[in-house]
């Protein structure tokens, strides 16, 4: 159980570094690297028991109803990835320690992400749940997000991480879906298990590894989805080396080379696998040879790598599994090793363009030194890791070697490894010569040598790699941990760095050969790049994509969303009768759904009393909607509440009656207050096919609702949970049941709707008084003048104050007149009804209004009520 | 168990559908008026769970099967409940009509403007 208490730790650190960060700057990294530096060592401790086949594990139950846990899991894979992201990572935060400077904008926040991305790396290659694997997984890229957009003041940096973003959660969830898929068809979401025992293959396992395969490959930049890693190269360049090089991308191989021992059989990831690789190798390594920026470079550099790493991962075979680990190590060590170089060259340069450094080679020569072990290793020369790691991958290719995959196929793999050992040899000596060569076109930069404790991290990396190859047994070692899952070759192979006179030495002598004469060749190369066609841009398909996505967006939202209240309303409903509506239906249609006979209590009344009831219900709710005016509709709405008091008598529910007749009665005299001051009419839709379309919707859905409920209702069958109730208000000493539900039984409930309707009490009384203190301003402000006709109207939102006689009468027609004309302009939506209203109210005189006489007619009238009758009403309040 | 009588069916499918009409419509108090009248048939709807003309739940000593008394407790909440909402949207409706001189609901103006729109803003 350490390794998720380590996990912890990531998460406690990082919670710790922000608070840090002011007093002790940049030395805060090196209690950062404390974590990693607890995993790795971790890992070496337990390595010799999981080496020896004995995987160590650990779990916590998340949700085991859903096959979700935090369960771990290290066997031999999951240990060289753990020493990897956590040995390397503890490293390169030393590194930064030197790095940063003490007034590095968020440097605490840099340093609680860096941990936190360490954190979730260790648990992408340590957990045995695909659930967890996917958290993990996804928790790396919103920290690379936050990482990369780390200088967020600069807008290269915003759009670089947004792209890296997108790419790699939008092909996440695709892999997620992949993982579901995987899951169901094994009904077992442990990756051990699926690998051990895989579903059987068929369409939807080939649509699962599909899926699955896109999200590894845009997490480890694979071809056609590459272009996200040199464009997130803006992030600092510790954060370059530990995310881009180091870990994070190598978590898409990673995925390959877990689920490699279970479905690499499978057709699709052959063909897959292998074209990607492929491609991915040849691309990068081309695209690495024209960069100036040596850091791109690199970037392109490790697309390559990683096109070289699936390939092997996706392989299958013991050889191919032997070089993935070799090359996975080699990689790590001499990619982050070159970038940190990279880094104090631009630390101490402040370039890392080719075209502008000259003679760094004489002015640190340790670093100078260090950089061209590193780059050796990545060329795959003697005597360096990435030496032996070369030689195994050839050796994996050879037809006839493996039994899979076929020799044609090996063959071509093997002209595209060595290809790409090629253009790794070229652009590795274009690294060495444009940042540490003397060029003659060039002014020679000025630089001193790095402090100790910033050259040291490259220097460690660089001797691990020359350790290591000379010593490669160590790596071996680790590679058969892993490589014993998968079918053998014709013969065991191990890494090491002379294997005899073999045909894949006298390739390696080869592609040495081409590589010097491609590097030495380097300006006819560069032409004919130059004069190659471009070829299209992955990364204008994205932003194609990303444009297409926001048109789509745009145009089903200008279609979907017409900001109509009553078409959105209505959409629900036509919702509520295209499901469940159409499904009722069907039910009755195939005889699903039982239709109440007779002898199940059929009946058209319980009395006849409830048919002249119901009847009254029925007509005057009808009247409510056909009525435009206000207060007849007002008082039929009355008569419908009293009609539905009238039917809980009806059906044994005096103490409902009382609460809706007093209810109603309240409601009553609150529309009452409002509706005075309103218009007398509503605005009036015009008849038409609009309207005959909402009356058919409305009565569908209202049927729908009723003979829903009747069919349920009949189809009841067990007690009602009241049945014991009666017993126990005896108990409790009550006789009204329903009081006693409220009062007692469910008294909580019930202090809840107070306290429901005393919010509401409090928010009405705020939006009504509100208005009364605007008023009382209004009228200190205008009292002490004589209110002149035009001072009153320009007040606007609330005409004059309320005056006495003579005084008031031209400041009200003022106010009639600015107020009063205005809408029937500005609302050219309203109905000729209101229109009409509006032109009455331009002769405030007329008093017309029957139902409210005190006032005269229209808004501009009610308007004027409000100044000369709200006063009275509020203060009877 | 039975089902209950047609005519309250009928009742309750009325009220339903004149509930939604006017909560479609643009008149803020024609709106309020549809709450109202969908809170008569969800209250309707509880008393459909019991059936048959009953007695009051009432422990008086009297003979005969007394209605349910949860439907009836949660109608009484939900009667209440209501009562606030209403009174919540008339105040607001007042508001609107105090701001607007009249109190219709009108189109969202982002949504207009978006329809309004040829080409994305950002695309970048």
């Amino acid at each position: 159980m350490l390794l998720p208490a380590i996990l912890a730790l990531h998460a406690a650190v990082a919670a710790l570094l922000p608070l840090l960060a002011d007093r002790f700057g940049a030395r805060i990294f090196l209690l950062a690297g404390l974590p990693p530096a607890a995993a790795a060592v971790w890992a070496l401790a337990n390595a010799s028991g999981i080496l020896s086949g004995a995987p160590v594990t650990a779990g916590i139950a998340w949700a085991p109803a859903l096959k979700i846990g935090l369960d771990f899991r290290v066997d031999g894979l999951s240990l060289a990835m753990t020493l990897l992201v956590s040995g390397v990572g503890a490293i390169i935060f030393g590194y930064c320690a030197a790095y940063f400077r003490a007034d590095e904008r968020g440097l605490g926040r840099l340093a609680a992400i860096m941990v936190l991305f360490a954190g979730s790396m260790l648990g992408v290659v340590t957990t045995d749940n695909l659930f967890a694997l996917y958290v993990f997984w996804e928790l790396t890229s919103i920290t690379s997000f936050l990482l990369v957009g780390h200088e967020d003041h600069k807008e290269q940096a915003r759009r670089a991480a947004t792209q890296a973003l997108v790419t790699t959660t939008g092909t996440g969830l695709l892999m997620l879906i992949g993982f579901i898929m995987l899951g169901t068809a094994a009904g077992d979401y442990s990756i051990s298990g699926l690998v051990a025992d895989p579903p059987e293959g068929g369409p939807w396992l080939t649509g699962a590894l599909v899926l699955v395969l896109v999200g590894a490959f845009a997490k480890s930049a694979q071809v056609p989805l590459h272009f996200w890693l040199p464009a997130a190269m803006v992030a600092p360049t510790p954060v370059s080396a530990y995310l881009h090089a180091a870990a994070m991308v190598k978590g898409g191989v990673y995925l390959v080379a877990r689920l490699a021992p279970g479905f690499a059989e499978a057709g699709v990831w052959q063909a897959l696998v292998l074209s990607v690789g492929l491609a991915t190798m040849i691309v990068g390594g081309w695209r690495a040879l024209r960069q100036d920026d040596l850091k791109l470079l690199l970037a392109y550099g490790t697309v390559s790598q990683l096109g070289f790493l699936t390939l092997l991962g996706g392989a299958g075979t013991q050889v191919a599994a032997t070089a993935m680990i070799g090359t996975l190590i080699a990689h790590g060590l001499f990619k982050s090793a070159l970038f940190l170089s990279v880094g104090v060259i631009d630390h101490e340069t402040g370039s890392r363009s080719i075209s502008r450094l000259s003679g760094l080679g004489r002015r640190m020569p340790l670093l100078a030194a260090v950089a061209t072990l590193a780059a050796a290793s990545m060329a795959g020369l003697p005597p360096l890791i990435g030496f032996a790691a070369k030689e195994a991958a050839l050796e994996a290719f050879v037809p006839g070697a493996a039994p899979s995959p076929p020799p044609v196929a090996a063959g071509a793999m093997l002209a595209g490894v060595a290809l790409a050992s090629v253009l790794t040899f070229a652009y590795s000596a274009r690294f060495v010569w444009g940042a540490f060569a003397v060029k003659p076109t060039v002014a020679e930069n000025r630089a001193g040598a790095p402090s100790p404790l910033f050259a040291a991290a490259p220097v460690v990396l660089a001797a691990l790699s020359l350790v290591l190859g000379i010593a490669p047994a160590l790596v071996d070692h680790l590679a058969q941990g892993y490589a014993h899952a998968l079918p053998a070759g014709h013969k065991p192979y191990h890494l090491a760095l002379w294997h005899g006179l073999t045909p894949t030495l006298l390739l390696t002598v080869l592609v040495v050969a081409a590589g010097v004469a491609l590097f030495l060749k380097r300006r006819a190369v560069g032409r004919l790049q130059n004069a190659m066609p471009r070829w299209p841009d992955a990364e204008y398909g994205y932003h194609l994509f990303l444009h297409g996505v926001y048109t789509v967006a745009l145009s089903v939202t200008r279609r979907s969303q017409s900001g109509s209240l009553p078409v959105y309303l209505g959409i629900i409903l036509a919702t509520i009768l295209a499901l469940p509506g159409v499904r009722l239906v069907a039910g009755l249609i195939t005889g699903g759904i039982a239709v109440p006979g007779p002898e199940d209590g059929l009946r058209i009344w319980d009395s006849p009393l409830e048919l002249l009831v119901a009847t009254v219900i029925v007509v005057t709710s009808i009247a409510t909607v056909r009525e435009h005016r206000r207060f007849p509709s007002l008082i039929l709405l009355n008569v419908v509440g009293f009609g539905t008091a009238g039917l809980f008598v009806l059906h044994g529910a005096p103490d409902l009656a009382l609460t809706l007749v007093l209810v109603e009665t309240l409601t009553t005299i609150i529309l009452v207050f409002v509706l005075r001051r309103l218009p007398t009419t509503f605005s009036v839709r015009p008849d038409g096919w609009g309207k005959r379309l909402t009356v058919l919707l409305c009565t569908a859905a209202g049927s729908f609702i009723a003979l829903a409920l009747w069919l349920m209702t009949a189809a009841r069958s067990g007690d009602p949970v009241s049945t014991g109730y009666a017993d126990r208000a005896g108990e409790a000493g009550g006789t009204n049941l329903v009081n006693m539900i409220l009062a007692d039984f469910r008294a909580l409930d019930t202090l809840g709707e107070v306290v429901v309707l005393v919010t509401a009490a409090v928010a009405v009384s705020s939006l009504v008084l509100l208005n009364r203190r605007d008023r009382v301003v209004d009228e200190s402000s205008a009292e002490p003048a004589v209110p002149a006709p035009g001072n009153a109207g320009g007040t606007g939102e609330d005409p004059g104050p309320p005056g006495t006689g003579a005084l008031a009468l031209p400041v009200h027609t003022a106010g009639a007149e600015a107020v009063g004309g205005e809408p029937a302009e500005r609302d050219p939506r309203r109905g000729p009804e209101s229109d009409a209203a509006d032109a009455d109210a331009e002769a405030p005189e007329a008093p017309e209004a029957p139902e409210a006489p005190d006032e005269s007619e229209g808004p501009a009238g009610g308007r004027r009520g409000d100044s000369e009758q709200g006063e009275d009403s509020d203060d009877e309040r | 168990m039975n089902a209950p009588g047609l005519v309250l069916i009928f009742a309750v499918a009325v009220l339903y559908s004149t509930g939604f009409y006017l909560l479609l419509q643009r008149s803020l108090m024609r709106v309020v008026f549809g709450i109202v009248i969908l809170g008569h048939a969800a209250n309707l709807s509880l008393m459909l769970t019991d059936h048959a003309i009953t007695l009051p739940p009432l422990l008086t000593g009297k003979d005969g099967p007394i209605s349910d008394p949860l439907p009836q407790a949660m109608a009484l909440t939900a009667i209440v409940i209501t009562f606030g909402v209403t009174t919540f949207l008339l105040a607001l409706a007042y508001r609107v009509w105090l701001g607007d001189d009249n109190d219709e609901v009108p189109a969202d103006l982002e949504d207009r403007r978006i329809g309004r729109l040829s080409e994305p803003e950002d695309s970048s």
